[in-house]
This record gives structure tokens, C-alpha cells and sequence, in this order.
């Protein structure tokens, strides 16, 4: 009955929960790269004393700042949902979990926040060096945050390093914890996914810019830094993707198997482009696919044999999956393109053409797309489970009426959609005007 | 030294710290949030804001290291408070949404659409500190479902507003200078009378909602062992009534000594509040049913939480320090440069 579903305990607060993730996700995804990016335009600054990169640091920083302000006001948020929503997941394994977001707390966010008072307000308070010592501070603050969220990701993924006492899971290891098997890889991949995100945020803005006509030094140099960085991280991002996958297939094969469409075990299988497939029927409708390149890419075999659905019990939700992945990987091949186009003809040129800046416009929240589909593929990948093969979705989930969780996500929902048409029309309102004011 | 019994007393004791920290720190600027629908000038709100501006994010960072700690430190008892609390949890962090993003929208965003901006920011402060008094009130009662528990925490709710906004106006009068700095000692004047009230109101049903308290503060000896919580509490209320008048007198002639004596009297009366409260509560975390250490995570993952804040809560308390004397001295215009 679908209406019995909808006031599912369970389901409303999987919803919940996932549409507050996926608010609070766009704008780390930014500010971990984009305090790299700063700290970048500071010491161009500091080494050539040219004007334009303190210009690109002031415009920057104050979408750093908004961000950042997004970010740490959607990230309490999380924090007291693992309360409020799922008490049986610190029930279980808090005593891993616990350390590590302690962890973030005490070595990254403080030094985050406290940076950031002195990064964006203290230019003339503190000498040079101390300011560039804060954007320092914020950008490895925000990097070190990330490593410890992705840590406990990756262990709930991959866990190892304890073992289960009356249902509790005791640390045998924190060396295994911290550096289990997906770990590294679900760290570069993110890390980069910042990079890409943040790169074709800045291309974005600056070609809006440029189209314009607010062809100042500062704008330029933005465009450069954004263009090139992309098609750098691009090609990188698709390699450490490719690994992250056989890394995947060797630790969680249903979610393959999901990623891939693949219902039965097969010799050889298609890498499918399109299907939909069919939880029904247990097959795929309307495939397109080319033969045996899934087999080639996952076992570098033409004829290597990949896992069925068939072979697990419970496996994660095919269709979500399998269309998240396609999104993902859509839009990373989007990206290699324009990126390599913008910066072949900036390097031929000096100048992207405006059909390119309107497609890196187009692209300047591409990175969000293929993140949050990323992270998609990834959590409802390793349904049922919440902890891999540890912990069920459905025994962590607190027993707290449908109205209120219904009630709350309505209101979620309205503030999200909210603030991020706010979010992106001030980003762009604040580019139209960075160049009146100085042009 | 058995750890099983320090380790959580330990990090009760540190959850009350960064509570506390948090009552004041972010009390403060929820309390010039409140303050700011009070200025009809946008030039002055710009000052208020510029006055709480470098620290608000740093500031709300203790309530995620108070609750935090829970989470990590007594995740039984995490789960119990933070799902009964469920609706004022829900309306609490739209309030500080809201304010969060109000507060740097609100000089980016289009010049018509500042008034909205500034509203929210008010809206989400005044929503944020009510739902923390309501919790605070929940949290007294035991989470009693009653009518008359929820008009206590009510009751509470519309306390802390009077408490921030005094804690709030006081910070203005350090920070600030000329009208503003006026505006705010005539703020002061007002809030503390609003928040003597409100303290005597909660210190009463208190124990009058809760049993156990009453046995706790009222029996022999502890009445007058404890005695002189409430009495210094009510001096140093008269101490700020008392400051207020000559400070704004002193103002006019454009002498700023001891404007800091309303902020500091007002952290005391917090400071003396909370030990009333965790000497009402402790051992317990949730009222009569739940003790520290029946809540508590394992010895071993204490253990290792334990080294990681022994090293680093100095470093934090350093750059906080460090912080704070960098933005020293009265606010100036808020810019990036």
C-alpha cells in the first residue's frame, strides 16, 4: 500500500535523512577544494605582488564564507540526527564511530571556525604571513575534517579492526579502522571530486563573468586556474574512479553487480549504457550495452566473470543504482570534455569562445550532480545494510512517530529548496557585481 | 585510579564545559540576534552584527562538541534525550539555519532583499533560544508528557530569551561605541529585570516540577550549604541593575571604564546556574533514569577520546585566545579587507 509506505517510520526517515545529506554534502564538497584554491591565489600573491590574485582571494572568499556558513549550519544538523533519527547506529557501534567524529570535532572544526574569523575579517588586523597562515589553517582544517567523515564512511563500508560483543562492536585495532580496505581510495576519489567541483565553479562564475564583458586581470586569472584545474583532475579523477571500482568489486560485489545491471552471473557482460532495470522480472528492459566491456573494465578480461544479483540474498535497490552510477560517470565525461576544450582554446587563444563559456557556465554546478550521484551509488549501494554486513538500515532507525519525522522533512525540504535557489542566485548576483564595482 | 569510574565522570565534567562555553559564547550573539529587530537603523545592525561577526562560527562549533560529547561519550543516553526532544531538536536548528545563513546573505545578497535577510536573522535567534529553553525544560522534568511540564519548559524557553538578550546587550556595551553602545545599556536595563524575574520563576517551579530537587536543595543541611548559590546569583543581578545607570552616565562624558562589568556579572550568574543545575542532576544524565555510567561508551573508546582532548581542547583554548585578542577592543566596520 503506498500509503502505508509513505508514513513508514523507516522510510520517512531514510528520506529525511538522505535530503539532508545531500543539502549538507554540496557545500563541504566546495569549501574543502576551495580553501586550496585560496590558499593558491594568496601565494601567487605573495610571490608576485600582483594585485589581480588578492582581487580573485577577496572575490572568492566571500563565497568561501557563504559556503563555509552553509556548510557548518547543515552540518549541525547532521549531528543531532544520528540522535534523533538513528539511535541504534551509536547504540552498536559507537565505540568506533564515537572517536572518530570526536575526532573531526575536536582537530578539524574547531580550527576551521575559529581560522576563518581571522581569514575573512582579520586582513588588517594580523600581518601578512599570520593571514596566510589562517588560510593555511582553514583549508587543511577543512581537508582533515574530510578525512576523518570519510574514514567512518569508508569503515561502514568496509568495516574491519573489531569485533562484536552482545552486539557491540569493540575496537581490536584502530590502524585497521582508520586504513580499512576502501579508505584510501574513497578519499582520493572525494578529495578530487572536491578539486572538480570547486574547479568548475570557478571556471563557471569567471566565464559568466567574462561573457559579461568584465574582462579584468582577476577575472582572467580565475577563468585560468578554474579551466586548467579540471582538465588536470579530470582524467586523474577517472583513473582513481576506475580503481575505487575494482576496490568495490573485491569488497562489496552486490554493489557492482547493482552498478552494472547485471541480474545474473555472466561471462563477458555488457557494460550496459541504458537499461531500466526490472526488480520484477529480475532483468533489464530496453538494454543497450556493449558487449563484454564491463568484464574488460572490472576484470581487464573480455570474458571475466562478474557476479549476479543472483549470488546475494539481499542486495541494494538496482534501478536507484544503477542510474545513479550512469549520472556520475555522464557527467564526468561532460566535464573531460569542456574542460579540455575551454583550456585548449584559452592556451591557443587566450580566450574561451562564448559558445564554451556558456557550457562552462552551464557546468558550474556539474561537480554537485556528479557528487551527490556519487554518493548515492555508494550509500544505497550498501543497502540493506548500514554497516556492511554489521548493522541493518532497519535496526538503527528510532522508533519516533511518522507525523513528527513527516512534519520536520516537510519543513527540511522547504528550507533547503530555499536556501539553495538563495545560494545560487546570490553567487551569481555577487559576480555581476564584483565586476560593476571594479570595472 | 579505576577508569571505568573517572572516565565518565571526566567527560560529564567536559560536556558541562563546552555547554557552558556555549551558553555564553553563542548566547551572546543569539542574544544581539534578538537584540537586532530592536534597531530600526541599518546602519546600526550592521554594527551589531559586526560586533559578533569573527566569532559566531567558532561560537555554535561548542554546541557540536557538547553534543558531541554525548553522542560519543554516552551514546545510550544520546538517543533517549535527543529522540524525546525530537520537535524543539527540529525547530532549534531551523533557528540556527536560518540565522547561520541569514547572517552572511544578508550583505550579499540584493539590497532589496536585505530587510528579509535581517528579519530572518532575528526570526532564527529568537526561534533558536526558545527551543533551547524548551529542551532545558523537558530536559528538567524527565521528559514528563503532563500540560504542566510543558508550560514549565515553556516558561524556561521564554527565560532564556530574557538571559540572551541581557548576555547579548551586555556584550554590545564592550563591544561598542556612541548610540549603539546607548542603545544597548537601555537593552541591559530592560532584559535584567526580564531575566531576575525569569531566574526566580525557574528557580522555584524547579523544584516544586521535580521531587528530587526539592529533597536536594531543601533539606538539612544542604539549605544553607547552598545558600549562597541563589544569594550571590541575586547580588550580582544587583550589581548589573546598580552598574547600568552609571555606565551610561559615564558613557555621555566618554569615559568606556568598566563596561565590561555587565558581561562579566552576567557570566557569573550563568556560571552559578549551571552549578545548580549539575548539582541538581549529576550523577544522572537522564533524570532518575539513566546514571553516567550506565550511559557510558566503553572504557577503551573513552580512553582513546580522552588522549585526543587532553592534547587538543588546550590548543583550541589557545586559539581561541588567540581569537578573541586579535578582534580585541571595540568592533569596527565589518570587511574583508
Amino acid at each position: 500500500m503506498p500509503t502505508d509506505a509513505l508514513l513508514d517510520p523507516l522510510v520517512l526517515a531514510r528520506i529525511q535523512f538522505a535530503a539532508n545529506i545531500t543539502f549538507h554534502i554540496l557545500f563541504p564538497t566546495i569549501s574543502i577544494a576551495m580553501g586550496w584554491v585560496l590558499l593558491f591565489f594568496k601565494l601567487r600573491f605573495n610571490k608576485t605582488g600582483d594585485d589581480k590574485w588578492m582581487q580573485a582571494y577577496g572575490f572568492w572568499v566571500k563565497i568561501f564564507a557563504l559556503t563555509f556558513a552553509l556548510g557548518v549550519v547543515s552540518g549541525i544538523t547532521m549531528s543531532f540526527q544520528f540522535g534523533t533519527n538513528w539511535p541504534g547506529f551509536m547504540m552498536a557501534v559507537g565505540n568506533i564511530a564515537g572517536p572518530l567524529l570526536a575526532y573531526e570535532v575536536l582537530t578539524a572544526f574547531f580550527l576551521e571556525a575559529t581560522f576563518l574569523g581571522i581569514m575573512l575579517f582579520g586582513q588588517k588586523k594580523v600581518s601578512n604571513r599570520m593571514h596566510t597562515l589562517a588560510t593555511v589553517l582553514v583549508a587543511g582544517g577543512t581537508t582533515l575534517s574530510a578525512f576523518w567523515i570519510i574514514v567512518l564512511n569508508s569503515w561502514m563500508q568496509t568495516p574491519t579492526g573489531f569485533e562484536m560483543i552482545n552486539g557491540q562492536a569493540h575496537v581490536t585495532s584502530w590502524l585497521a579502522v582508520i586504513f580499512n580496505p576502501s579508505m584510501p581510495y574513497r578519499l582520493t576519489h572525494m578529495l578530487i571530486a572536491s578539486g572538480l567541483t570547486v574547479a568548475f565553479l570557478v571556471a563557471g562564475v569567471s566565464a559568466f563573468q567574462w561573457l559579461k564583458g568584465q574582462r579584468q586581470a582577476a577575472v582572467q586569472a580565475a577563468l585560468k586556474t578554474g579551466v586548467f584545474l579540471a582538465a588536470v583532475l579530470i582524467p586523474l579523477q577517472i583513473f582513481v574512479g576506475d580503481m575505487h571500482g575494482l576496490n568495490t568489486l573485491k569488497h562489496q560485489p552486490a554493489k557492482i553487480a547493482a552498478i552494472e545491471g547485471v541480474w545474473h552471473t555472466e561471462r563477458g557482460a555488457p557494460l550496459m549504457l541504458f537499461a531500466l532495470p526490472n526488480g520484477e522480472t529480475r532483468s533489464n528492459d530496453f538494454a543497450i550495452g556493449i558487449p563484454k566491456v564491463a568484464s574488460l573494465i572490472l576484470t581487464h578480461d573480455l570474458n571475466g566473470e562478474i557476479k549476479g544479483l543472483n549470488e546475494f540474498t539481499e542486495h541494494p535497490p538496482v534501478a536507484k543504482v544503477f542510474w545513479a552510477f550512469r549520472i556520475m560517470a555522464g557527467v564526468g565525461m561532460l566535464m573531460l570534455l569542456a574542460s579540455w576544450l575551454a583550456a585548449w582554446q584559452i592556451r591557443r587563444q587566450g580566450e574561451p569562445t562564448p559558445l564554451v563559456s556558456k557550457l562552462l557556465i552551464g557546468m558550474t554546478f556539474s561537480g554537485w550532480v556528479a557528487t551527490v550521484a556519487g554518493w548515492y551509488v555508494t550509500e544505497i549501494g550498501r543497502q540493506p545494510w548500514l554497516v556492511h554486513g554489521v548493522l541493518k538500515t532497519a535496526d538503527a532507525v528510532s522508533n519516533v512517530p511518522s507525523g513528527m519525522v513527516l512534519s520536520t522533512l516537510v519543513m527540511y525540504l522547504a528550507l533547503y529548496v530555499f536556501l539553495l535557489g538563495s545560494y545560487i542566485s546570490v553567487v551569481f548576483y555577487m559576480a555581476n557585481k564584483a565586476g560593476k564595482a571594479t570595472a | 585510579m579505576d577508569l571505568a569510574y573517572w572516565l565518565p565522570v571526566i567527560f560529564a565534567a567536559l560536556m558541562v564545559i563546552s555547554m557552558f562555553a556555549y551558553v555564553i559564547l553563542d548566547g551572546y550573539d543569539l542574544g544581539v540576534g534578538i537584540l537586532l529587530e530592536f534597531e530600526s537603523k541599518t546602519q546600526e545592525k550592521d554594527k551589531m552584527i559586526a560586533a559578533i561577526g569573527p566569532f559566531w562560527d567558532a561560537n555554535e562549533t561548542w554546541l557540536v562538541l557538547g553534543v558531541g560529547l554525548l553522542l560519543v561519550a554516552f551514546p545510550m543516553a544520546h538517543g533517549v534525550i535527543l529522540t524525546a526532544l525530537y520537535l524543539p531538536v527540529a525547530l532549534m536548528l531551523l533557528g540556527l539555519i536560518l540565522r547561520g545563513v541569514a547572517f552572511d546573505f544578508r550583505v550579499k545578497a540584493q539590497a532589496h532583499h536585505q530587510p528579509l535577510w535581517n528579519r530572518l536573522f532575528f526570526v532564527g535567534s529568537l526561534l533558536a533560544t526558545v527551543s533551547q529553553g524548551v529542551m532545558l525544560g523537558r530536559y528538567l522534568t524527565g521528559f514528563d508528557p503532563g500540560w504542566g511540564a510543558w508550560g514549565f519548559a515553556l516558561l524556561v524557553g521564554v527565560s532564556l530569551v530574557a538571559a540572551y538578550a541581557l548576555i547579548g546587550a551586555s556584550w554590545l556595551i564592550m563591544k561598542s561605541t556612541g548610540a549603539l553602545q546607548q542603545r544597548a545599556v537601555v537593552w541591559a536595563q530592560r532584559s535584567v529585570w526580564f531575566a531576575a524575574v525569569a531566574a526566580v520563576l525557574v528557580s522555584i517551579a524547579t523544584p516544586w516540577i521535580s521531587p528530587r530537587v526539592f529533597d536536594l536543595w531543601f533539606s538539612l543541611p544542604n539549605v544553607f550549604l547552598l545558600a549562597p548559590v541563589p544569594i550571590m546569583s541575586a547580588a550580582l543581578f544587583v550589581v548589573i541593575a546598580y552598574s547600568l545607570p552609571k555606565l551610561a552616565q559615564r558613557q555621555r562624558n566618554g569615559n568606556d571604564n568598566f563596561c565590561w562589568i555587565p558581561f562579566a556579572a552576567t557570566v557569573g550568574i550563568v556560571l552559578l546556574s549551571f552549578f545548580g543545575l549539575v548539582y541538581s542532576i549529576f550523577p544522572h544524565l537522564v533524570i532518575d533514569q539513566l546514571t553516567i555510567w550506565q550511559a557510558a561508551s566503553s572504557t577503551e573508546a573513552l580512553k582513546i577520546m580522552f588522549f585526543g582532548a587532553a592534547l587538543v581542547l588546550p590548543t583550541i583554548i589557545g586559539y581561541t585566545i588567540y581569537s578573541y585578542r586579535v578582534f580585541w577592543g571595540k568592533a569596527g566596520e565589518l570587511s574583508y579587507q
